[in-house]
């Protein structure tokens, strides 16, 4: 019988499975932050368990994590016991912290592959819907609530009912491979398939125009997994994802026989059944700009904004959601997405903030100034990368452009630390939601990939940056 | 000791209706309301910057500013409800106000999961029920053992997996039943080649 890649992930970890119920499935590595875990903690306390495997767990801090002077002491007293519970935590469990001091410190979904904990083939969850972005190795990686992270501390496996499984089958070649970049790929399937179109699936990325991309690219992709709805995102692991998890701090000893084993095992077999399919010309694909308030709202460069009807066609309920997403935006129907004028912007998060993205951005950056109007920041995805962006000399072209250069965490992706909008203000930003209020109460985002929203740091408004000069 | 969730039987109320697509969870609990380590006490911050203006005032056109339903135990909701982050805040949330089913014609994947582990059942129903439900002013019951909603005069019934209803019904925890497959866990351990990350 033929196996898709994940049906072979999943069957390598059932511990218990019986029939119409959901199975045991076995969980290689758990990854724990600030703000989804210190009520799971408290749940092992209060039943006195203990965590079962310490050794395939590891926890960070990045969520409300300042990303201003780290010597200082924080002002935000709430976030500041959040952090500290976790230190605490990871002391009394025995759970290796990647602490607000560390080298290695960064967003999770950043450092995870950055140190080779990542693993193809393997299970991997976390307290964080992005979790997914890890399924660019070839892995089974998703988010869970509290309740999941305490059931994993406890017994390393969680209860799930099986997902479907759901090809996105990615063809042809990019016109321009600079300027249409994973980011736009990734937007420009979600507006096809929206939000909730693969919901209870695990998709895999598939076909040339995916081979073609680097890592860091296809982490992009696996990343908004979640914003199409899906339970998790991956791809199969090819030589550049061996490669990648080489030589890293945590690469396991005998990584020359894991990759024998993954190469003979780690791919969906020819003629596997997928429960749906869906196929992308990617030569197609212009840069996007989404314009709404969920990752579906989304448009080419050179297009308008839509009116409710187009967008909803004859769905009532899109429609009305489209109304409200405009009027929440401050945006008219019909006007030209590079007439759009940007107050803020935002290069960082788990989905645009590794060094790849950092150097593409400075390309477009490199000898200009960011606009009088704007105010620009880059929060690098892991001190790592900030480190290394440091070594090639990127801060120097981004301080000299009047970026703020700043310390690694999820800063205003999501806004938890005091990187936040203000209400009213508008934002070019290469994180993953545009959700209502996402970067700060009445805050505007805008959706796009890193050279999208370095070119428009430096003119105040969208443009095509295929046509950068 | 055993720490067990209230069971859940029988819900008796009127229907709050919020007919809105998408609602994701970061409108369900703003992220400025993540930052405490407890779970409960959410309540108050429920669906925070639709409820409240930049003030802190109530907003008078938001329906659950409406004392009509603040006894409300029932939200009925459109597509794909609770997507977006996975804080189980949102559901701490919105049970702490005082919702202990939500109905919708989908959910979000992980917001499904959590609402189960908290004691609240989310119900999937097609849309023309959704509808009906959406504009029901009388009490509603829902019986989880019979998946019956009685509405005045009749009857919906709904679907839900049946080994989810019974840990509901029951409260169980799930790591008890977990810890029971102990043999089979340490079994797998020995059997498999999981690679310890140090």
């Amino acid at each position: 019988m033929t196996e898709t890649l994940f049906e072979k992930i999943w069957n390598s970890h059932v511990v218990v499975e019986r029939e119409n119920e959901p199975s045991l499935i076995y969980i290689d590595r758990h990854l724990v932050h600030e703000v989804t875990s210190p009520q799971a903690f408290d749940g092992l306390r209060l039943n006195n368990r203990q965590v079962r495997r310490p050794d395939l767990t590891i926890a960070t801090i990045d969520h409300n994590v300042p990303t201003t002077d780290r010597s200082l002491p924080m002002i935000d007293e709430t976030s500041s016991t959040q952090i500290n519970t976790l230190e605490k935590n990871c002391k009394d469990f025995g759970i290796k912290l990647f602490g607000i001091n560390d080298p290695n410190q960064g967003i999770v979904h950043v450092i995870g592959p950055q140190l080779g904990i990542t693993l193809p083939g393997s299970t991997i969850v976390c307290g964080d819907s992005h979790t997914s972005t890890q399924g660019a190795f070839g892995a089974f990686a998703f988010g869970i609530g509290t309740s999941e992270v305490e059931h994993t501390l406890a017994t390393q496996t969680l209860w799930l009912e099986k997902p479907k499984t759901f090809e996105i089958l990615a063809t042809g070649k990019r016109r321009n491979s600079f300027a249409v970049t994973s980011k736009d790929i990734i937007l420009s399937i979600i507006k096809e398939i929206g939000t909730d179109g693969g919901a209870g699936h695990v998709l895999e990325y598939r076909g040339d125009a995916i081979s073609d991309l680097s890592m860091e690219q296809r982490m992009t992709i696996c990343n908004m997994s979640i914003e199409a709805g899906s339970r998790a995102g991956l791809i199969a692991p090819d030589e550049k994802a061996f490669d990648y998890i080489n030589n890293r701090e945590y690469t396991p000893k005998n990584y020359e026989q894991l990759v024998d084993t993954w190469k003979d095992n780690l791919m969906s077999d020819t003629n596997a059944k997928f429960d749906k399919s869906f196929t992308i010309d990617v030569e197609k694909i212009e840069p996007q700009v989404s314009w709404g308030t969920n990752p579906a709202m989304v448009s080419d460069v050179t297009g308008t904004i839509p009116t409710p009807e187009e967008y909803g066609q004859s769905n009532e309920i899109q429609i009305a959601s489209a109304k409200k997403a405009l009027d929440y935006m401050n945006l008219e129907p019909e006007t030209p997405i590079v007439e759009i004028p940007i107050d803020r912007v935002f290069i960082g998060s788990c989905t645009n903030a590794r060094l790849e993205d950092l150097k593409d951005a400075a390309k477009i950056v490199k000898g200009k100034t960011v606009n009088p109007d704007v105010n620009a920041m880059i929060v690098p995805g892991s001190q790592m990368v900030k480190y290394e962006a440091e070594k090639l000399g990127l801060d120097k072209i981004f301080k000299d452009a009047n970026f703020e250069w700043r310390e690694s965490g999820c800063s205003m992706c999501l806004g938890m630390n005091p990187d936040i909008l203000k209400p009213g203000e508008r934002c070019a930003s290469t994180s993953n939601r545009n959700f209502e209020g996402r970067q700060g109460s009445g805050g505007r985002t805008h959706l796009v990939s890193p050279v999208m929203a370095a070119a428009a740091a430096i003119t105040g408004h969208f443009v095509d940056v295929r046509e950068w000069s | 000791m055993e720490l067990k969730l209230e069971s859940f039987s029988k819900v008796t109320s009127i229907i709050t209706p919020f007919d809105k697509a998408n609602v994701d969870t970061d409108q369900i609990i703003p992220k400025q309301f993540l930052k405490l380590i407890t779970k409960t006490g959410y309540g108050k911050f429920l669906f925070y910057d639709w409820r409240f203006d930049h003030d802190g005032k109530p907003k008078n056109d938001f329906i659950l500013n409406n004392t009509l339903y603040e006894d409300s135990k029932i939200l009925v909701t459109n597509e794909n409800f609770g997507c977006g982050s996975s804080r189980e805040h949102a559901v701490w949330a919105l049970k702490d106000f005082g919702f202990n089913v939500i109905i919708s014609p989908s959910f979000a994947d992980i917001f499904y999961s959590n609402c189960f582990k908290n004691g609240v059942l989310p119900i999937i129903l097609d849309i023309e029920k959704i509808n009906k439900l959406l504009q029901f002013e009388d009490e509603v019951e829902i019986d989880l053992n019979s998946q019956k909603i009685s509405l005045s005069d009749e009857f919906i019934d709904f679907d839900i997996d049946s080994h989810r209803k019974i840990r509901l019904l029951k409260g169980l925890d799930d790591i008890d039943l977990t810890l029971k497959e102990d043999e089979k866990i340490e079994k797998f351990e020995n059997d498999s080649s999981i690679v310890s990350i140090f």
